[in-house]
């Protein structure tokens, strides 16, 4: 079995990726510009709802009890998309994934597929095994276009593109799309793109998804998002692939009330995003009349196999940990080495692939609890965070441990802002991780910091009421 | 057949062992959220048009019996004289003096040169500003509403509910029909995270309220 996470196992190491981009002003600049609209706005739509900790609450037990049952609702999955007309494969890992679609392509004859957002193919690195094919993938979400079409790698879950700023976007889709003129006012750059990609949604007859939801009653599929491209892969072309990582299932149509409200509030600061397409199986005289989805786990059941950090599965991949995290904010998307960055890129990469390819990842992190305090399905990151750093250290790879525990407290340091940070945070920090009253081991980088406890009084305020102070202290300035 | 027995087989041994039966724990699930909102009929439109607003749609008003009337008079202001409509639109929604075309598998070429494209709707969501379409005769094939840049569509007051739960609850009954949400025109905020209307889906939205 070859359990990939994208590259993330060729990736440098998390410090000595963050140290290089550290220098990188220009990208600093935009991802804390970014990560600041979607958070205010987040924070705005979230602030609307009087009953977000109840729907927080709810969505995180349906994960819960879906990952319980998981072989029952794949299983009931499968059996309703079937009746519907769909053909479900099962791929234990990325290779296999890959070679089940390349034989769909295969046996079509297909030069050319387009793509709707998808971070399960990245993952499984399908764009690189279809180009080894000879196909062309069309990445066709803007973001993904931009970071397609620039040679790049994605930096955000949500918005993959948000390192990049108009005048970068402007200069790759004028020398990509063999363009004579073009603006750089982002309406310009939006209709460049919908140009050049709407020949091709009406021309190419296969195409491939990803899944936000997986309905195991009905048999359905959910695609949540803001431009059209999902509602055009998914109902032009003859022939659909979904790809579906096994989490992604969820027991009952009704279950969608839940995670319909906390998605688009959380991941775009939106009430609701522009679309959402909901179907299933096969529509004779509607959409493609030939639907693949195919399961996926690379790796997905080791994680679910340790209940302390099983909770990883939970994961609606809305961004918003990232939005709140110090440390994201500093680096931006690509120090974590994959398309999952950020506070849930440190914890689920570790897992997915075997944890000596990524183990500094689970030091990526302040242990602020600000992505836990975000997260719409209440997964424990920080606590996930420290039983990782754990095994790490009981993997019986101690001077490891201590390695890159110092290298990454090392960059945090050199950073004046994050020294402060971390002295403030060396107790609060503890908080999440009580069970029992009883404060556990706290390990690696935080360990560190005990030394610095005594050399600055702890303040009183708790730490959201520190941040925010310091945050529009900043913004005064 | 054999990743697929060995992939559950390892699901079932990561699981371990479980508690209660499964039907009793998805019962258990805590669900202590609103499932409608406390305000009647009236304020359920008010707050549907307001959320329209906010996403740049624009919205009209008119009774039952013109909605032709309407649907003229927003062409007319629009500059267009030709429409796609689903097989099954109502004929009294349609004026005399423009062209309505009757999608019967027309190509995407076709659509995609048209002038925009006259609908109904499922069911409306007041909380998020939600248009639902259930595809069928009535409301059409997804690509009708889709390649068009133009979207006119009709909602009436009844057909709107306060809330998610609410709109959840009756597309659970819609079969296998495709569903499309609509929240406001296709956008994006992938560039400086300035939002940009109108992406690939219909550029323009406009909406016909019948009381
Ligand atoms: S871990 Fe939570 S906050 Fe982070 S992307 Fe997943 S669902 Fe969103």
């Amino acid at each position: 079995m070859s359990i990939r996470v994208g590259d993330a196992a060729e990736a440098p190491s998390f410090p000595r990726a963050a140290r290089a981009l550290l220098g990188n002003t220009q990208l600093r600049q935009n991802v804390r510009r970014a990560t600041e609209v979607i958070r205010n706005r987040r924070a705005r739509v979230v602030g609307e709802l009087s009953d977000w900790e109840q729907l927080r609450q709810a969505g995180h037990e349906i994960k819960q009890h879906t990952l319980q049952y998981l072989d029952f609702y794949l299983e009931q999955f499968e059996e309703a998309c079937t009746r519907a007309g769909g053909q479900v494969h099962w791929a234990r890992d990325a290779d296999e994934a890959n070679a089940i679609i390349l034989s769909i392509l295969g046996a079509r004859q297909a030069r050319e597929v387009i793509k709707v957002k998808t971070m399960t193919s990245d993952e499984i690195g399908l764009n690189h095994a279809l180009e080894a094919a000879g196909i062309t993938p069309y990445e066709t979400d803007l973001a993904d276009l931009i970071v397609q079409l620039g040679d790049d790698r994605p930096s955000h879950i949500v918005v993959p593109a948000l390192h990049r700023n108009r005048m970068e976007v402007r200069d790759i889709f004028l020398r990509k799309m063999h363009l004579r003129e073009l603006g750089d006012k982002p309406e310009d750059l939006t209709n460049a793109a919908r140009a050049y990609l709407r020949e091709k949604f009406l021309r190419v007859g296969v195409a491939i998804s990803g899944a936000n939801f997986a309905v195991a009653e009905t048999g359905s599929v959910c695609v949540v998002e803001s431009e059209g491209n999902g509602r055009m892969c998914v109902s032009l072309p003859e022939v659909l692939i979904t790809l579906v990582g096994i989490e992604k299932v969820i027991p009952r149509f009704e279950d969608l009330e839940v995670f319909l409200q906390t998605l688009p509030r959380s991941a775009t600061g939106e009430r609701m995003n522009p679309y959402n397409s909901i179907w299933t199986g096969i529509v004779p005289g509607d959409g493609p009349q030939e639907f693949h989805v195919v399961l996926l786990d690379n790796g997905r059941t080791k994680v679910l196999a340790d209940t302390e950090s099983r909770e990883t599965l939970d994961c609606i991949r809305c961004g918003a940990c990232l939005n709140a995290c110090p440390v994201y904010r500093q680096t931006g998307g690509h120090a974590y080495g994959s398309m999952y960055s950020g506070p849930i890129g440190a914890i689920l990469t570790p897992q997915l692939q075997s944890l000596e390819h990524s183990e500094s990842l689970p030091y990526a992190s302040s242990l602020c609890g600000a992505c836990y305090e975000v997260c719409p399905v209440k997964i424990n990151i920080p606590e996930i965070l420290l039983h990782l750093r754990a095994k790490v250290t009981a993997a019986g790879d101690a001077p490891f441990e201590e390695r890159v525990g110092m290298e990454a407290a090392a960059f945090v340091f050199e950073d004046p802002d994050m020294l402060a940070l971390a002295q403030k945070l060396s107790r609060i920090a503890q908080k999440p991780f009580e069970r029992d009253g009883v404060i556990r081991h706290l390990p690696g980088m935080l360990s560190g910091w005990t030394a610095f406890r005594d050399l600055t009084p702890i303040p009183k305020q708790s730490f959201r009421e520190w941040w925010n102070e310091r945050e529009s202290q900043r913004g005064d300035q | 057949m054999n990743e697929r027995s060995e992939m559950l087989e390892g699901i079932r041994r990561a699981i371990g062992s479980r508690g209660s039966d499964r039907e009793s724990d998805y019962a258990s699930i805590r669900r202590g959220y609103h499932q409608a909102l406390p305000i009647d009929l009236p304020e359920c439109v008010h707050l549907f048009v307001d959320r329209l607003h906010d996403y740049d749609a624009t919205v009209h008003f008119c009774p039952v019996e013109g909605i032709a009337a309407t649907v003229a008079a927003v062409l007319s202001g629009r500059r267009k004289h030709s429409l796609l409509v689903p097989p099954q639109l109502p004929p009294d929604w349609m004026p005399s003096n423009f062209e309505f075309i009757r999608d019967t598998g027309l190509s995407y070429g076709h659509i995609d040169r048209s002038e925009g494209v006259l609908t109904g709707c499922a069911i409306a969501i007041a909380a998020t500003g939600t248009i639902v379409l259930r595809h069928s005769a009535g409301e059409g094939r997804r690509a009708l509403t889709l390649i068009p840049d133009y979207h006119l569509c009709v909602v009436f007051e009844h057909q709107i509910v306060g809330t998610v739960p609410e709109g959840i609850r009756l597309m659970s009954e819609f079969g296998r029909a495709p569903i499309t949400t609509i929240s406001g025109p296709s956008a994006t905020a992938d560039i400086e995270m300035t939002r940009i209307k109108g992406v690939h889906g219909p550029r323009t939205l406009d909406v016909i309220l019948v009381a």
